[in-house]
């Protein structure tokens, strides 16, 4: 049975190695906060963090996680830059449905680890690969933006 | 979503067929689910605050359990709409939980709705929440007499309703203090969930909850005058913001039951084909794969589910069945050849809306001639379709127990009922939020319900017993059907050089929406689906005859976001611009012109967003122009004014100011919401790809990658401000989508000569 550290704990997964991670977390391990939206890494609604970076789960098997840290929306906040990324979400009120946004918080954060202050440019293009089909974009950027600004 | 046309057709209006199954439906539950209401309610309060007692939702079990009180005789006279025990809920801790009777799926009603009640019931908003309703007959909508999320009509419908139960539960609130302090409760006053009396005497809500609940309902409560407002109109964050924020949130595709199965089904290539013969060997050998069953699907076809213990294995399973269709006895739509038959429709006079003497268009000054083509859309909402549905008991005992997204839990209830063979009154329905929806879980045929019931069906048959979640994947969406339909228009128009318009001759081909489902009675008059021609000629003054054709394909249909608008808009709109420009004169003038007196709320909607952008005094950069539209749809009329530019053939939309005229305004921040989205999903329509397609019968494309929806790149900077109102609301789910795209088209024009007459937008 393979093993997963998810969110700082090995954790043992009943499912084949060639499972996406996205199913083994929603499926296996009933941990729902990640989304499933496209199965295609067209959508960005299952993105979680491989070793901080953004990844898509839904195409990532878990034997190319084994060994890796993996962490996802419902550890997020316990990171400094996450805790920022989710509460300037709750100040911009950017939710609407909000089926895709522990996905969008989820790239948000990954951008912001990787570079603290992030042009406008920096901001598109690293958010282009989640799709949020109620348009809450505009908020998206205010939001990536003043989670810099808290963070700086 | 519903049309425009059925916001102003309500209840008396619905159909004969319709009110039947309703209120069928209604009478079977009207015992069984007013208790079954009062039961879940007592255990909720039972198990979620630790006590019993205290709770409003006590009052209609005492109002029902002892009629000949005084209080239920004062109650009995109150329709279940307007009972605050279905919608209020007390906790001693002064928690008031409030219960919508709609679906939230992003449009914000989940914090608007309690908002409206807790300004009547003088609530203190930090302690309010919200949770939705069920098939319950208190959660119908008030003035369709049906559960109903559509029409952008929840705040609108629903207005009155939520503020008479606020006020409601505030005076037997009040009541329950003046009694405790033995002094007139006229005398005392409520301030953020207290009752203050003599001398600064406090008594909290959650304090009183328990002796009002034993009082008598009044009938007729004095509402405040808006001035008074305090949270009504204050720009308010959504009560679920922070569960969105974190994975907190659960849809109805997180349910999880105990042994809880999942199944994907395999669909038919083209719409209604069946199994002609199947393997499915490799399919059953698939680790995890429970069973393998041939369901019957909507529009009488057949597909074959895979049954699994999680949702990878059943779509690896479904990967694997070799499946031979038989697709012999069905239409097979190309849509080259569709839009061949439309136009030579269009040449021919259909069934009449308007019928004008257009006799002065052969000897006008001035002529357009123009066809405009629209294609099928998907809806795609980012939570793909799913239903779980838990089977038990045995014939007059069997009950079913649903788990889904719906914007009409009744008409999916009274499906249900059919399609499993259980009585109305024991199948329970859990509405969850859903993950976006923008008219595809508005279904007349509820089709993935129904799919969702026979699977449930015919693996109990076969022996599972567990719940089964029947969930589609983004390529079963995409293919799936029920698309806003295709259409094709023909504009014949003569004016003279001064833009005055002497005659208008129309013609619209497409398929009906409503044809052949319960609100065809009367949302079809006289051969004209009234969805389809909403948004034309209004609010222009014009001698217009304008008529339709509605072909049968096999094609499933339904509304999508703002339904008719989303293509009368662009069509009018456009027109109105071209008229404007070869006149010489300006686009913003000439409608103000032709509104004149008569569309007070498109002049302030339109002077708004024309004073806030700069139009017409501000310099654009080089290679820029103006684009104007204003569109009314369901009682909210939205104008934009967009700014954009055509870079390597493409064109690129840099800003939208919008003028918003929805009366009063509940929450400045959920309107701005809905507007950026609208917009955004307006321009949807204009970007490359943005076309459902069909070849031989099947549809050419399968997830995101064929069928592009916007990016965060696609966004343009969006104003939006509001025109203050004190009247009535109106709705704002979709009236931001229609004006986006013809705005967007003018500015194109401007820059190129020529206005895009076909979406998505191809510049030659």
């Amino acid at each position: 049975m393979p093993t997963l550290n998810i969110n700082g704990k090995d954790i043992p997964v009943h499912a084949d190695e060639s499972t996406p991670i996205l199913w083994a977390l929603r499926d296996t391990l009933g941990m729902t906060g990640t989304k499933f939206g496209c199965g295609a890494a067209l959508c960005g609604a299952c993105t979680v963090h491989l070793n901080g970076a953004a990844i898509r789960s839904c195409v990532t098997p878990i034997s190319a996680a084994m060994g890796q840290k993996i962490t996802t929306i419902e550890a997020v906040a316990a990171d400094r830059v996450g805790k920022a990324v989710q509460e300037a979400w709750v100040k911009h009120d950017v939710a609407q449905c909000g089926y895709c946004q522990s996905g969008q918080v989820m790239s948000a954060t990954a951008l912001l680890k990787a570079k603290a202050k992030p042009t406008n440019a920096d901001i598109d293009t690293a958010m282009a690969g989640n799709i949020c089909r109620c348009g809450t974009y505009v908020r998206i950027r205010a939001a990536i933006k003043d989670a810099a600004l808290a963070l700086a | 979503m519903y049309s425009n046309s059925m916001t102003s057709d309500i209840a008396e209006q619905l159909p004969k067929g319709l009110q039947a199954p309703m209120h069928k439906a209604q009478d079977a539950t009207k015992n069984g689910a007013t208790a079954a209401l009062q039961r879940r309610s007592f255990l909720k309060v039972a198990t979620a605050s630790g006590f019993a007692l205290g709770a409003f939702p006590l009052l209609a079990q005492a109002q029902t359990a002892a009629p000949a009180t005084a209080s239920a005789a004062a109650a009995s006279s109150l329709k279940p709409t307007q009972q605050p025990s279905a919608f209020v809920r007390i906790d001693p801790d002064g928690t008031v939980t409030v219960t919508i009777n709609r679906l939230d799926f992003g449009q914000g009603v989940q914090t608007g709705l309690p908002m409206i009640l807790a300004e009547e019931l003088d609530a203190d908003w930090r302690l309010v929440k919200s949770q939705h309703g069920n098939a319950d007959p208190a959660y119908v909508d008030p003035a369709f007499g049906m559960h109903l999320t559509g029409g952008s009509g929840s705040i609108k419908n629903s207005y009155t309703q939520y503020r008479e139960l606020g006020a409601r539960t505030r005076a037997m609130l009040v009541s329950a203090a003046a009694a405790q302090w033995g002094v007139d409760a006229g005398s005392l006053r409520t301030r953020q969930g207290v009752v203050i009396g003599p001398g600064g005497k406090r008594l909290g809500y959650g304090e009183l909850a328990e002796a009002a609940m034993k009082l008598p309902v009044p009938e007729t409560v004095t509402l405040k005058d808006p001035k008074q407002f305090r949270i009504i109109g204050k720009p308010t964050g959504r009560l679920d913001a922070r569960a969105k924020s974190s994975g907190g949130q659960n849809y109805g595709i997180d349910v999880r039951l105990p042994g809880m199965l999942t199944a994907v089904v395999a669909h038919p290539p083209v719409f209604a084909g069946k199994v002609k013969s199947l393997d499915d060997a490799a399919a059953r050998a698939i680790p995890g794969v429970k069973a393998v069953l041939r369901v019957p699907l909507d529009r009488g076809g057949e597909g074959v589910a895979v049954v699994a213990d999680g949702y990878w294995a059943a779509k690896q399973g479904r990967d694997a069945l070799k499946v031979d269709w038989d697709t012999s006895g069905v239409e097979k739509v190309d849509s080259a050849q569709q839009l061949v038959s439309y136009r030579a429709l269009a040449q021919k006079t259909g069934a009449l809306k308007y019928n004008a003497d257009v006799s002065k268009l052969a000897a006008a000054p001035k002529k357009i001639s123009a066809e405009f083509v629209f294609p099928y859309l998907a809806h795609a909402p980012m939570e793909p379709l799913n239903c779980t549905v838990q089977l038990s008991g045995q014939g007059a005992d069997a009950r079913a127990e649903l788990w889904l997204g719906t914007q009409m839990p009744g008409l999916d209830t009274l499906a249900a009922s059919k399609v499993l063979g259980v009585a109305p009154q024991n199948v329970k329905m859990n509405v969850q939020m859903a993950g976006g929806g923008f008219g595809r879980r508005a279904i007349a045929s509820s089709d993935y319900v129904v799919e969702a019931c026979n699977v449930a069906k015919a693996a109990r048959a076969a022996g599972l017993m567990a719940a089964v979640r029947t969930l589609w994947s983004r390529e079963d969406d995409i293919r799936g059907g029920y698309y806003r339909p295709m259409h094709l228009h023909r504009a014949e128009i003569g004016f003279d050089a001064q833009g005055d318009i002497l005659a208008w001759d129309h013609v619209i081909v497409g398929q009906s929406i409503v044809g052949g489902t319960p609100f065809e009675g009367f949302m079809v008059k006289d051969g004209v689906d009234t969805t389809m021609v909403e948004g034309m000629k209004e609010p222009y003054d014009i001698p217009m005859r304008l008529s339709v054709h509605h072909p049968k394909l096999n094609v499933p249909v339904l509304w999508w976001r703002s339904v008719g608008s989303t293509h009368t808009a662009y069509v009018m709109e456009t027109l109105i611009d071209e008229i404007a420009r070869s006149t010489g004169q300006d686009p913003v003038a000439y409608r103000l012109k032709q509104f004149g007196s008569k569309h007070p709320r498109h002049t302030a909607a339109l002077q708004l967003a024309v004073n806030k952008s700069g139009y017409g005094k501000r310099t654009l950069a080089p290679g820029r122009a103006w684009g104007v539209a204003v569109h009314e749809s369901f009682n909210t009329v939205i104008a934009y004014v967009v700014e954009a530019s055509v870079k390597d053939n493409t064109p690129v939309l840099h800003g939208i100011t919008a003028g918003v005229h929805c009366n009063l305004a509940i929450n400045p921040t959920s309107i701005e919401a809905q507007i950026q989205g609208a917009a955004l999903m307006g321009l949807s329509m204009c970007l490359p790809g943005a076309a459902i397609t069909l070849k031989d019968g099947v549809v050419e494309q399968s997830n995101f990658g064929d069928f592009p929806v916007p990016r965060i790149t696609d966004m343009p900077a969006v104003a939006v401000f509001i025109v203050p109102s004190a009247d009535a609301p109106t709705g704002l789910g979709e009236p931001g989508l229609p004006p986006l795209a013809p705005a967007f088209a003018n500015a194109v024009a401007r820059l190129t000569g020529k206005t895009p007459r076909a979406l998505p937008f191809k510049l030659a």
